[in-house]
């Protein structure tokens, strides 16, 4: 038998019809093999009517690559890719909520900000929130820079991931509207491409 | 409510007429050619079935006992007759009684448009009478579901709902319409059907690279082998399919699904795949060079342990679902796309040719298999019948033309492996879901499905005892099924487990069943019970020409086993004959 593949972590990338119980469809996927999802965003893509899935989750590629084939073959599902984070470009989100007092007392704010690239969403006289954004390491730095001041509330956004080597999907889309598909829309270019898999 | 039904299905381009969801719902049905329904009503799919009795004369709707019977027999209706199977349930409790079958329809591929009723639009996710969250307990079970809230969108949904069950790789569609869409009246413009889903892909290009990289291992083989599945009775390929095992003289295998696609005594037809298939194809499965797989989906009971599987050979796998190809095996060459559109192409591409010593193999491990088993299965000299026997006496009276529907266990086993199919269609069965319940109401649908055929379900005393209610839909609609229950007083493929694998410790298999043939009496079906061998051939005689449905009862060995075996964990080609 052949060593397992390592895991790593994949960003799979779905875009879908706006439809009504396709995330739970989509999510039983994962659950029904027992697999962890570390990070989930959906939100309406550039084109009209269609979303686009960010989903995370630490994997081997041949796994990664079945359950892509899955999503692919639900009805309201137009394509999916995936791809390692060294192919894409991605950010998170945190918003941090401090004492305004604390933190207007103890710290150089100014600093603060500028060494995290951090800014200011909302100043308050009883507390302020920061925001940045970034991998997840440069997120967790200012948590633990904002721990000591007492820090109150933090949250951190699903990741967002643009795909380096992809020029979109409105040409893709064009495709999928005609009634009869185009010859690149078919999804076995993968095997004569060894790991460049799903590419546009 | 007052409907001019000529009208409905084609109104001139600018005439609309007011109708309520459900009448719309019913010309839906109509316009996509849909003759039978099977069904149960209930509160919330009342407006449905008040609508329905207006529509006798189209639409034939079969009142069964129980929704899971009603589901099973929409499964039997559709693999006989090639046609979307539907089927009425209400909502809660008779929608909950649907997953079973959904389940076995989408392992399956098994086309249906179940039609749930739902509380009103306002109660939903309150809780109401009988209200269940049906589309997410459906959803990991069914091809596509959705929830109707509004009569409006009745035509198109139910357009798509037919386009997504048949297209492709068939499935179970579910549709939930809530009440008060299956009373709102509105301007209904006409159905039409629908060809193109903008999201969906139904099937693969066929790319003639594949073909070419196919065509060519195939032809530098020595030892090819192929594999054959129900993708090529749901492809309607079974003409291009013999073309093909024809010109290319290569042996073929089947898994139980896929029989039936080549008559069983074709030449080149070499018998059943998987844990109780026949010696040859298991063994010689891990000693081919190329494995030609069509239209099935390497299911573990056809494997067995996949790192010993076959692990010399190139595989050409040909399949309409791309989520199949290197899903449990690893494909040399991947043929995607519709096997009625490759299969032509694969034949036009590879060399006439025969392989006499090869197939030779095959009919060695044969004898093997006729003197250690097969013999004593089909001839025993021990005074109890066998189920083995009672299937051969069946084949020669029926001459191999019946649909032999069965239920799942050992008989499922026997019959699969010595029924005789001449005919594409002729084999329903449960395969992936391995539904004990399934034969007594398929085999109703089948019948539904193929009014002209006989109609045999071969059934266990335990499988018959989960859906017997259905003896009830066989009386009232007056159906003609011929139902042999082969009882071993057990049930008997656990107790051969517990007999091989668990030192007979024999936990719970030894079931009691009531008197069958009164049972049937009692439903007013003519039946009859057996225990000598004398009786049978008289017994099966009698059964095929009583009008309207018979129920024989033949008692047989109590502690029988079925072989060849793969135990679980082995490879295909550990197989045992004892």
């Amino acid at each position: 038998m052949s060593e397992p593949e390592e895991k790593q972590e994949f960003n799979i990338t779905v875009y879908t019809e706006n439809q009504i119980g396709l995330l739970s469809r989509i999510a039983i996927i994962f659950t029904r093999r027992k697999i962890n999802i570390d990070s989930l965003n959906t939100s309406p893509s550039e084109i009209d009517s269609i979303h686009r899935f960010n989903i995370v989750i630490n994997e081997s590629e041949d796994v990664v690559r079945k359950l892509t084939r899955q999503i692919e073959k639900q009805v309201e599902v137009l394509k999916v890719y995936y791809h390692t984070n060294e192919d894409v470009i991605w950010q998170e989100l945190a918003l941090y909520k401090v004492s305004t007092d604390v933190i207007a007392e103890k710290v150089s704010v100014e600093r603060l900000l500028r060494e995290n690239g951090a800014r200011a969403v909302v100043i308050r006289k009883d507390y302020t929130v920061f925001e940045t954004t970034g991998h997840r390491e440069e997120t967790d730095n200012l948590i633990n820079i904002l721990q000591p001041y007492g820090l109150i509330e933090f949250v951190r956004s699903a990741r967002v991931a643009i795909i380096k080597d992809s020029d979109g999907f409105n040409r893709k889309l064009r495709e999928f509207e005609r009634l009869e598909p185009g010859e690149d829309v078919i999804e076995n270019e993968y095997l004569n491409q060894g790991q460049k898999v799903f590419t546009m | 409510m007052e409907v001019a039904q000529e009208t409905l299905t084609a109104p001139a381009a600018t005439e609309t007429v007011q109708v309520s969801g459900s009448v719309a719902l019913l010309e839906a049905l109509i316009a996509e050619g849909t003759d039978t329904i099977f069904g149960y009503p209930g509160g919330a799919i009342m407006p449905i079935y008040d609508a329905l009795f207006d529509y006798n004369d189209k639409l034939n709707h079969i009142l069964v006992r129980h929704e899971q019977g009603g589901i099973h027999a929409g499964q039997g209706y559709a693999r006989t007759s090639g046609k979307v199977g539907v089927v009425f349930a209400t909502s809660g409790p008779g929608a909950t009684n649907l997953v079973t079958g959904l389940a076995d329809a989408q392992i399956d591929s098994t086309p249906l448009v179940c039609i749930t009723g739902q509380v009103f639009a306002h109660l939903l996710g309150t809780d109401a009478f009988q209200e269940t969250d049906v589309i997410n307990i459906t959803t990991p079970v069914t091809k596509w579901n959705y929830q109707v809230t509004d009569a409006t969108e009745i035509p198109e949904v139910i357009a798509k709902a037919f386009y997504i069950a048949r297209s492709g790789r068939p499935g179970p569609v579910l549709i939930d319409i809530t009440k008060n869409a299956q009373i709102q009246l509105f301007d209904f413009a006409g159905y039409k059907p629908c060809d193109h889903i903008r999201s969906y892909r139904p099937k693969p290009i066929v790319r003639t690279q594949y073909i070419d990289e196919a065509a060519a291992l195939i032809n530098n083989a020595k030892k090819p082998f192929i594999l054959f599945g129900q993708g090529v009775i749901l492809g309607s390929a079974e003409q291009e399919f013999k073309a093909f095992v024809e010109k290319s003289g290569i042996p073929a295998a089947w898994t139980i699904l896929g029989a039936g696609a080549i008559p069983t005594d074709h030449p080149q037809n070499v018998g059943m795949l998987g844990m109780h298939g026949n010696y040859g194809p298991n063994v010689l499965t891990n000693d081919c060079d190329v494995l030609i797989a069509i239209g099935m989906r390497f299911d573990d009971r056809v494997t067995g342990r996949l790192d010993k599987y076959a692990k010399q050979a190139k595989v050409v796998h040909l399949d309409i679902d791309p989520a199949e190809i290197d899903k449990n095996v690893k494909s040399t060459v991947p043929v995607w796309g519709d096997c009625k559109e490759t299969l032509p192409l694969l034949t036009a591409a590879i060399a006439k040719k025969e392989y006499p010593e090869w197939l030779a193999k095959f009919n060695d491990y044969t004898k093997q298999e006729v003197e250690a088993v097969i013999h004593n299965e089909l001839n025993p000299t021990t005074p109890e019948m066998t189920m083995g026997e009672v299937i051969k006496q069946l084949n020669e009276i029926t001459k191999g033309e019946a649909v032999i529907v069965t239920d799942v266990g050992q008989h499922q086993m026997v019959a699969c492996r010595y029924a005789q199919f001449n005919n594409t269609r002729s084999n329903v069965t449960s395969g992936g879901l391995g539904t004990m319940g399934f034969a007594l109401p398929a085999a109703i649908g089948a019948k539904f499905g193929a009014p002209n055929r006989t109609v045999v379900a071969i059934i266990g005393d335990g499988g018959f005892q989960m859906t017997c209610q259905e003896l009830g839909t066989i009386m009232q609609s007056g159906v003609d099924v011929k139902i042999v229950i082969l009882n071993n007083r057990f049930l008997g493929m656990v107790r051969q487990w517990q007999e091989l694998f668990n030192q007979r410790r024999y936990s719970f298999v030894d079931i009691q069943s009531p008197d069958f043939v009164a049972l049937a009496a009692a439903y007013r079906i003519p039946g009859k019970l057996i225990d000598d061998r004398a009786d049978l051939t008289t017994a099966l005689n009698e059964m095929l020409s009583t009008p309207g449905s018979f129920l024989l009862e033949v008692m047989v060995t109590k502690e029988n086993n079925v072989f060849p075996m793969v135990p679980q964990g082995c490879s295909v080609s550990e197989i045992r004959l004892k």
